[in-house]
């Protein structure tokens, strides 16, 4: 899993709230909710991202498959329960939230496609970040090194690592096509955790970008 | 009369007596008071015997209600009375602990058809003047439910902060949410289900008929007869005890360790450490428990099944609760498996509820509720921490 951490220097909110620790990713996440809205986190680990939007004034939800994550969740007083992103969706009604969140956790579920369309059923909008398979450094290592990439950000071994449905940008792009999904926003980081250009072409974004966040919504 | 026979009704005068001037505070609800059972009765007058730990802040808004399981009482934080014994979650409730009375007023209420000093079958029938045994109306959880609320309107308590309890008490959390869903903040339903399982039920059955097997029981007429139906009592209670364990601490407890011998006896006196302890659980369980109210309190159990006055949708149940709910379970409970908190989470998922729930790894099984779990007291703690914040309370002093 990727853990970019933001520099104590940054100019966002959050930020200035003495969270100078606070992962780039999820302040980048946390951004693209309307303060006030109601959130499920899917995958929310310990809580973090879920703590983050709390502050910000957002009725937030998670859902954890690790049991000591769970338990850390509701010892923070936060609304988590124990469940995992490719079975327990289902349970959940249709529009139960406004965003529906999956934050480094796609290419950990067995069925991504089956996720991302319970994510806009129960939600009116989906928030998605992954690491970006395309990204020169694994381009590299792969056409070079002859290996599956190991890098700072995905430092397991491909017989360790929980990630089983790796993707790029331009991948993901599709999926979004292939399920009706709207694209609202997209941000792409580089290495060093900083958006990359706005105007930057697609191609750019998949070479360049370490990782992903995408807004998005059902298509009416 | 044998010195233990004298000891023993000395014991037995001593409870009966406990059924109807408890050592507790009592709240009476006379005629214009009526209590409507589901059974389609008013039982009238009736009291409520509780104690309470802690203050009432001026808001009124810091209560928390404790429910009691199926052989516990009022006596959650304080000495039994009975049996000189600290109270049954003195691990969970006091100062600084995570219902933290310092922060909390916290209530236990002996339950309806309970033998403490609340209203049961081995209180008086004002109608005969002798106990009301059989002649009891049989009760339900909600009928519980109903009484404790009337027992909050008495205190002046619009809305509690908290409802907490396990087992049978955590069916009562579920009845408090899903009835009166505007006075209650949090609720912490503990090792539960929103229905008694065919298995459950099966076990209370058992444990029903070792009762009625024993010839002191008389049809429930004991009280007026002079008899006690220890044995069959005792008999029930060793065989619930059971179910309130697992094999795995039954084992790291005893293993097939002999009780003070190192040879088998051959006969069927207690032989292994395991029976010894099982006897003893019995008895003990006879000197402050009424039997006729065993039979009443495990039906009201089995009757239980929160989805049937909902059309069969749980869901239904908790649809647009404001409640916040925390569900735990514990991954040894044989008798409220997980899965059965899991059906809870789902239905209140599909309501739309704000909920967490959290599975506490632990080998001691369904009466790991009551135990020394870390986990879950931190989890109950920072749940209660964080509900008190959205409800305005003052922080706890850590």
């Amino acid at each position: 899993m990727m853990l970019l951490h933001a520099k104590h220097d940054l100019t966002m909110a959050d930020a200035a709230r003495g969270q100078g620790d606070t992962r780039l990713d999820h302040l980048l996440v946390a951004e693209m909710v309307e303060p006030g809205s109601r959130v499920l986190d899917v995958g929310c680990g310990d809580g973090e991202l879920l703590k983050l939007l709390e502050w910000r004034g957002v009725d937030g939800r998670g859902i954890e498959l690790s049991r000591e994550g769970v338990n850390e969740c509701v010892a923070k007083g936060l609304a988590v329960i124990q469940g995992d992103a490719d079975t327990d969706l289902i349970d959940y009604p249709d529009d139960a939230f406004d965003y529906v969140i999956l934050s480094q956790t796609l290419q950990a579920t067995r069925k991504p496609r089956v996720v991302l369309e319970h994510m806009l059923r129960i939600g009116r909008h989906a928030v998605v970040s992954f690491p970006n398979f395309g990204h020169w450094k694994i381009r590299l290592e792969i056409m070079f090194g002859g290996r599956m990439p190991v890098t700072d950000n995905l430092p397991d071994s491909w017989y360790e690592t929980p990630n089983i449905h790796f993707c790029t940008i331009k991948d993901f792009r599709q999926l979004c096509h292939l399920v009706g999904a709207k694209m609202e926003k997209a941000v792409a980081l580089n290495a060093w955790g900083s958006p990359l250009r706005l105007n930057a072409p697609w191609w750019f974004w998949n070479l360049f970008g370490e990782q992903a966040v995408f807004l998005l919504s059902r298509r009416p | 009369m044998s010195e233990t026979q004298l000891t023993a009704n000395r014991d037995l005068s001593d409870r009966v007596s406990e059924s109807e001037h408890p050592r507790s505070p009592v709240a009476q609800f006379g005629a214009d008071r009526p209590l409507r059972l589901d059974a389609g009765i008013e039982l009238s007058p009736f009291q409520i015997a509780y104690q309470t730990y802690g203050n009432l802040n001026k808001d009124r808004s810091n209560a928390v209600l404790i429910c009691h399981a199926l052989t516990g009482d009022q006596h959650a934080a304080n000495v039994h009375p009975l049996t000189g014994k600290p109270g049954w979650w003195e691990i969970m409730i006091g100062p600084g602990q995570p219902i933290d009375t310092d922060r909390y007023f916290v209530i236990c209420a002996n339950v309806l058809g309970g033998c403490m000093g609340t209203t049961g079958p081995a209180s008086i029938n004002p109608k005969t003047g002798t106990s009301w045994g059989l002649e009891f109306p049989v009760i339900t959880i909600r009928d519980m439910v109903r009484a404790q609320a009337m027992l909050i309107d008495h205190l002046g308590i619009d809305m509690l902060f908290a409802v907490a309890g396990g087992s049978m008490g955590g069916m009562q959390v579920l009845q408090w949410a899903a009835t009166y869903p505007d006075r209650v903040f949090a609720a912490l339903p503990v090792a539960c289900a929103t229905r008694h399982s065919a298995q459950n039920i099966a076990f209370h059955e058992v444990g029903r008929q070792a009762v009625m097997a024993d010839p002191e029981w008389r049809h429930g007429r004991y009280q007026v007869e002079g008899t006690n139906p220890r044995r069959g009592l005792a008999v029930a209670r060793m065989g619930a005890h059971i179910t309130y364990l697992s094999d795995a601490a039954l084992h790291r407890k005893f293993g097939r360790k002999f009780q003070d011998r190192t040879n088998p006896t051959f006969s069927f006196d207690a032989d292994f450490e395991v029976e010894s302890y099982l006897r003893h659980q019995g008895s003990s369980f006879v000197e402050r428990f009424d039997a006729n109210s065993y039979l009443y309190l495990t039906r009201a159990m089995d009757y239980f099944d929160l989805a049937s006055d909902y059309d069969g949708v749980l869901a239904s149940a908790f649809k647009g609760t404001k409640t916040r709910f925390c569900v735990t379970s514990f991954t040894s409970d044989w008798l409220f498996p997980t899965s059965e908190s899991r059906d809870i989470v789902h239905a209140l998922n599909a309501g739309g509820a704000r909920v967490s729930f959290a599975e506490i790894v632990t080998d001691k099984g369904h009466d790991a509720f009551l135990l020394d779990e870390p986990e879950f007291h931190a989890i109950v703690r920072g749940f209660l921490q964080s509900a008190g914040a959205a409800r305005g309370l003052a922080p706890s002093r850590d």
